[in-house]
Parts: C-alpha cells; sequence; structure tokens
C-alpha cells in the first residue's frame, strides 16, 4: 500500500458490495459462521443458501456470505439479508430445510419468510 | 403452513436485546467477511492507519489516545495512552507490540468473537500502537483452544501483508511494521502480562517480578507494550472519529464501551456491547431478558476468578472499572454470569477458588499453598464441618495471598471468597451454624425428604433409587433413609406428585 489515495480506491470500489445501496437490486445474505454459529449448524444453511441461489439462477443478483458473531447465541444459526434501502432482515434458528424456503420465496420472491425472523421469534 | 401475517416483521435492532446496546467494537462483527481484507477496507479499515502514519507524528496518536480516555480492557483499566507512553521514550534498537488473545476465565468469549469477525481491527490497532511507541513487530498471543480465531486472524495477517498494510515503508511513511502469531498451551496464568512475554518467548509460562515493567524491559529483554484484544479493536476507531468522540461515551473516568460475554441464568445469552455507566439492572431485565423459569436474581458474577458477585441490592450501580472495584467485584474482561437462587455462593467461591487453585503456576508460595488452604476451608465448611471461626481465617488468608503474591493471578485469587463473604455472609452462616445450604446445592448438607400428605406410595421412587434407600409399599408412604442415601436427586426428578423435597 503506497497512499491513502490507493486505499480510498479499494474501499469506493468495494463499498456497495457490502452496503448495498438504495436502488441497487442486488442483495447480500450474510451467515453467521463463528465458532457458535458452526456449533449450532450454521455451516449446512450456508451450503443450502449457495446452493439454491445458484439452483436459482441468481447468482449475479445475490452474494452469499460468511461473517463473525452476530451475538445472539440462542438465535442461532442466524441468517441476515440486506437490500438497498431497506431494514435488513434477520431469520434464526434456520435450517437447511428453512434455508430453501428463504431462497425461494424472499430472493427469488421478494417476499421475507416473517416466521423464521427473529420478530416471530422473541420467546 | 402458517400464514406470514399472523407474525411481526421485528428489525433485530428493534428488539430489546439490541435496542441498548451500542457497537464500537463489535461494529463489523456479523457485518463483513471476516477473510476479505477489501470489505474491511470499504467500512473504513486501514484508514486509521494511513490517517496516523500521513498526517500524525507518534506523539498526536499517543496524545489521541490518552485524551479518549481509553483504558485495558483486559480487565486491569490501565489507561492505555500512559502505557504507550512509558514505551515510546525508552530507546533501543527493538521494541515490541504483543496482543493478548490468551482469554482464559470460564464463560467470557468476546475476544474469540473480535478475532474471528473482525481479525484486521486488532491488526490495525496493533500497528497503529507500533508506529506511536517506535515498534517494528509484534506478536498476537492466542489459545490453541480458538481454531478458527486462529485460522481467520492468520489469513488475515497474510492478506494484509500481501496488501502492503503489514511489512515495509507502509504508505510510503517509511513505517515497517510486521507481526507473528503465537499459540498459548492453555494455561490461564500465561493471561498475566510478563507470563505472556515469558511463553512467547518459548519457556514455561511463569510471571516475574516487576519492575522492570515491560515498558521498559518486556519480551525478549526488549520495550514492549502488552494490552488486550479489546483494546486493540477500539484504536482505529478513536483515530478516526477524534477522541472527544470516544470520550463522549461512558462515565467520567470510564470512556467508551464494553464487550460483554452474558450467561448464565439469563433469558438472552449472548454477546452484548453497552456503553460504559450501563447499569446491571439494565443489561439483566432488558437486554438479557430476565432470569428464566421465574426465579429470582441472586447475583451477577463479573472478572471471572479475578472478580467478585454482585448482589441484586447493587443492580443500579452503573457499571465501570471504580464502580465495580467498590462493590468487591471487578470488571474483568467482560464474563458476566448471572446466577439466581438455586446457585449457592459458597459453591460459586469454592468453584473460582478450585480453578485458581488449579491454575497456580506455582512459583510464589502465597499463591500456591495459600489458595490451597482456603480452598480446604471452603470444602469443610460445605462438608458441614465449618466453625465461626473458619470465616475469620479465610478472611486473613485472603489479606495475606492478595499483598504477597507475584502477580495477578494470586492478587485477585482470592476476590470470589471475600466478595461472597461481603455480600451472602449469612449463607455462610447457614452453612456453619444451621448446617443447611438455602440453595440447595452442597450435597453434605443436604437432605432428601418425602412428604407423606403428598406420597401416593405409587413405587416409582423407590424403583429409580440406586442406593436401595428408599423403603414403603403400596397404600403406606414411602421414607427415605439418610443414612444410605447417596443424594443423587433420582427420587427427587421422578417424583410426579412433587412430594419429595430438598431440605
Amino acid at each position: 500500500m503506497k497512499s491513502l489515495e490507493e486505499l480510498n480506491a479499494i474501499r469506493d470500489k468495494v463499498r456497495d458490495t457490502v452496503v448495498i445501496p438504495d436502488g441497487s437490486d442486488k442483495i447480500r445474505v450474510v451467515v453467521g459462521l463463528a465458532t457458535c454459529g458452526i456449533a449450532a449448524g450454521a455451516k449446512p444453511v450456508f451450503n443450502a443458501i449457495v446452493d439454491e441461489v445458484e439452483k436459482a439462477g441468481l447468482g449475479d443478483k445475490v452474494s452469499v456470505v460468511q461473517t463473525g458473531c452476530i451475538g445472539i447465541c440462542q438465535f442461532e444459526p442466524v441468517v441476515e439479508v440486506f437490500e438497498g434501502g431497506k431494514e435488513k432482515t434477520t431469520y434464526v434458528k434456520m435450517t437447511a430445510e428453512k434455508a430453501q424456503r428463504v431462497v425461494e420465496e424472499h430472493l427469488k420472491g421478494g417476499k421475507p419468510v416473517v416466521e423464521y425472523t427473529i420478530g416471530a421469534n422473541l420467546n | 403452513m402458517i400464514d406470514n401475517q399472523d407474525f411481526n416483521n421485528v428489525a433485530l435492532k428493534d428488539t430489546p436485546f439490541y435496542k441498548a446496546q451500542e457497537r464500537v467494537v463489535l461494529r463489523n462483527c456479523g457485518v463483513i467477511d471476516p477473510e476479505s481484507i477489501e470489505e474491511y477496507i470499504a467500512m473504513d479499515g486501514y484508514a486509521a492507519l494511513g490517517k496516523v502514519l500521513t498526517q500524525m507524528t507518534p506523539d498526536d496518536v499517543i496524545k489521541c489516545v490518552s485524551d479518549s480516555g481509553l483504558r485495558g480492557r483486559g480487565g486491569g483499566g490501565f489507561p492505555t495512552g500512559r502505557k504507550w507512553s512509558l514505551c515510546a521514550p525508552v530507546q533501543a534498537p527493538q521494541k515490541y507490540v504483543v496482543c493478548n488473545a490468551d482469554e482464559g476465565d470460564p464463560g467470557a468469549f468476546m475476544d474469540r468473537s473480535v478475532l474471528e469477525g473482525d481479525p484486521h481491527c486488532v491488526i490495525e490497532g496493533m500497528a497503529i500502537c507500533g508506529y506511536a511507541i517506535g515498534a517494528t513487530k509484534g506478536f498476537v498471543y492466542v489459545r490453541a483452544e480458538y481454531p478458527i480465531a486462529v485460522k481467520r486472524l492468520q489469513i488475515a495477517i497474510d492478506k494484509a501483508r500481501e496488501m502492503g498494510l503489514l511489512g515495509k515503508n507502509i504508505f510510503g511513511s517509511g513505517f515497517d511494521f510486521d507481526m507473528e502469531i503465537r499459540l498459548g498451551a492453555g494455561a490461564f496464568v500465561c493471561g498475566e502480562e510478563t507470563a505472556l512475554m515469558t511463553s512467547i518467548e518459548g519457556k514455561r509460562g511463569e510471571p516475574r517480578p516487576r519492575p522492570p515493567y515491560p515498558a521498559i524491559k518486556g519480551l525478549y529483554g526488549c520495550p514492549t507494550t502488552e494490552n488486550n484484544v479489546e483494546t486493540f479493536a477500539n484504536v482505529a476507531q478513536i483515530i478516526l472519529r477524534g477522541a472527544e468522540w470516544f470520550a463522549s461515551k461512558g462515565t467520567e473516568k470510564s470512556k467508551g464501551t464494553k464487550v460483554f460475554a452474558l450467561g448464565g441464568k439469563i433469558k438472552n445469552t449472548g454477546l452484548v456491547e453497552i456503553p460504559m455507566g450501563t447499569t446491571l439492572r439494565e443489561i439483566i431485565e432488558n437486554i438479557g431478558g430476565g432470569i428464566p423459569n421465574g426465579k429470582k436474581f441472586k447475583a451477577a458474577q463479573t472478572g471471572g476468578p479475578s472478580g467478585g458477585c454482585i448482589p441484586a441490592e447493587k443492580m443500579d450501580v452503573p457499571i465501570d472499572y471504580d464502580n465495580l472495584t467498590a462493590i468487591g467485584a471487578m470488571m474483568g474482561s467482560g464474563g458476566l454470569i448471572v446466577m439466581d437462587e438455586d446457585n449457592c455462593m459458597v459453591d460459586i467461591a469454592k468453584f473460582f477458588l478450585g480453578f485458581t487453585v488449579d491454575e497456580s503456576c506455582g512459583k510464589c508460595t502465597p499463591c500456591r499453598v495459600g489458595t490451597r488452604r482456603m480452598l480446604e476451608i471452603l470444602e469443610k465448611i460445605t462438608a458441614g464441618n465449618g466453625e465461626m471461626s473458619d470465616l475469620e481465617e479465610l478472611e486473613k488468608l485472603a489479606e495475606y495471598i492478595k499483598a504477597n503474591s507475584l502477580c495477578g493471578l494470586g492478587q485477585t485469587a482470592p476476590n470470589p471468597v471475600l466478595s461472597t463473604i461481603k455480600n451472602f455472609r449469612e449463607e455462610y452462616i447457614a452453612h456453619i451454624v444451621d448446617k443447611k445450604c438455602p440453595a440447595g446445592v452442597c450435597k453434605n448438607l443436604l437432605r432428601y425428604v418425602i412428604d407423606p400428605e403428598k406420597c401416593k406410595s405409587c413405587g416409582m421412587c423407590k424403583r429409580a433409587c440406586p442406593a436401595d434407600a428408599i423403603s414403603g409399599e403400596r397404600g403406606v408412604p414411602y421414607s427415605i433413609d439418610p443414612e444410605k442415601c447417596v443424594k443423587c436427586g433420582a427420587c427427587y426428578a421422578t417424583c410426579k406428585f412433587g412430594a419429595i423435597s430438598k431440605q
């Protein structure tokens, strides 16, 4: 790294893939894959989302990435969906089967599966 | 299939668990891919290092960190800026930056989460520290029990090096900095700074007397600054957003936020980051959602084996370094274990003391022998053989161990005992005088009794008993022979009529 300009250029190039800008049709899906998430079974969930996204032909629109601990231990595995200009959707206690439905209805159909979200699972 | 309309789509940020939190250290955890340096850069990563190297002098950096009021997050709470300023002026051909990631307190996982979720922020903080104190080499000492943290940190270091954010002439400034990981073999004492440095050198992890302080003579005899993971994770944000921004959060003497690993008898377990000065009540009742199963809150344990128990009547004390010390607990690294009425405080003290007895390195006598003697007294009390003079003996030994131990491990080991004697004295007295354990935990002080009124003489308990201690027959209430009873609780768990109680 030779200069701040070089750093800023990388930042500007990548920024939109991490923080989806308002008006973009891109979707970012993150799966909590810290030790805690993996112990709760997040790996099969991650793999299922990657497979289903590919099968549904959403590869160009949806990026699926691993992330660290979101902090809500008892709700693991946790999957979050970021869309431009919207509040993120937090899916909790996920399984590979639930992930299939999220890909089908939310990522493809545009309609969040509310019963799997944190709001529907608070106590 | 359940209809979607039956549920509300509540956002995570609006849940009680998240509302009161403020994420500075954990800002990228759960947001970025920890194995992608580009994603860290996208969230203004390494911008602080760039700013420091191109626009600030080392003195500016130390002044900024000092002004922010940041204090060591490992537990001691020593002002970070002052620590750096002690090392900076020392002239030496080689200096080191060491990151303490030897997270050993039972129930604590703050450092693991930061390393697994945002490893670059620790690397950036360490490089900034290196520039400030004039060090070109860093070490991260991390537990081998954290394989994912180690793997992600190694990937992060490799990528930073590839991109020239570690190595020679970073940002064309002429500043060189590189770092390596060292794995800890699981000895608790290696979280103590001098023991940690000895262990990095490849020797047996034992502390040594100070002075000389590590700032003068640390790793390999060179001036060294050692900070905790969470401390380094704060640094880049302080540089980017300014000392005033950081100092505007928290209490008068404890600035910023603190990450806690919330566990034990609490509904919402998890990793929480709150501004300093938040009360324990807020954390337990709002963020934590209260105690499950309708039980009553009894105490919260902070600071692990070095800390103490905060009783219910101190729940409204704002949490910061000085307040916690004043009430006989300790900030510690951030483990926060909630206990309810089913926890015996004498047993808790015995558990933590047992931990320090196991983990004492044995180099100094007060810690090696003193903690063992204290544990023996606690075992005597929980076995029902205690005398009132044991309390005085415990307090006397505790003061002696605190005053004379070589390192922090021994100096703080008696804290769990002292704080429980101070706050739950009546529970000790119940064990000693009444020979009763009010929480029903200490087996020797426990008696299982069958209430003849409630007993339906079904015989389930008799079949469950492994010691053949229960007698009776159909139509006659059953009874337990206390001589034969091994207090396993099998009958208690089996009885469908609630006829068996612990006394």
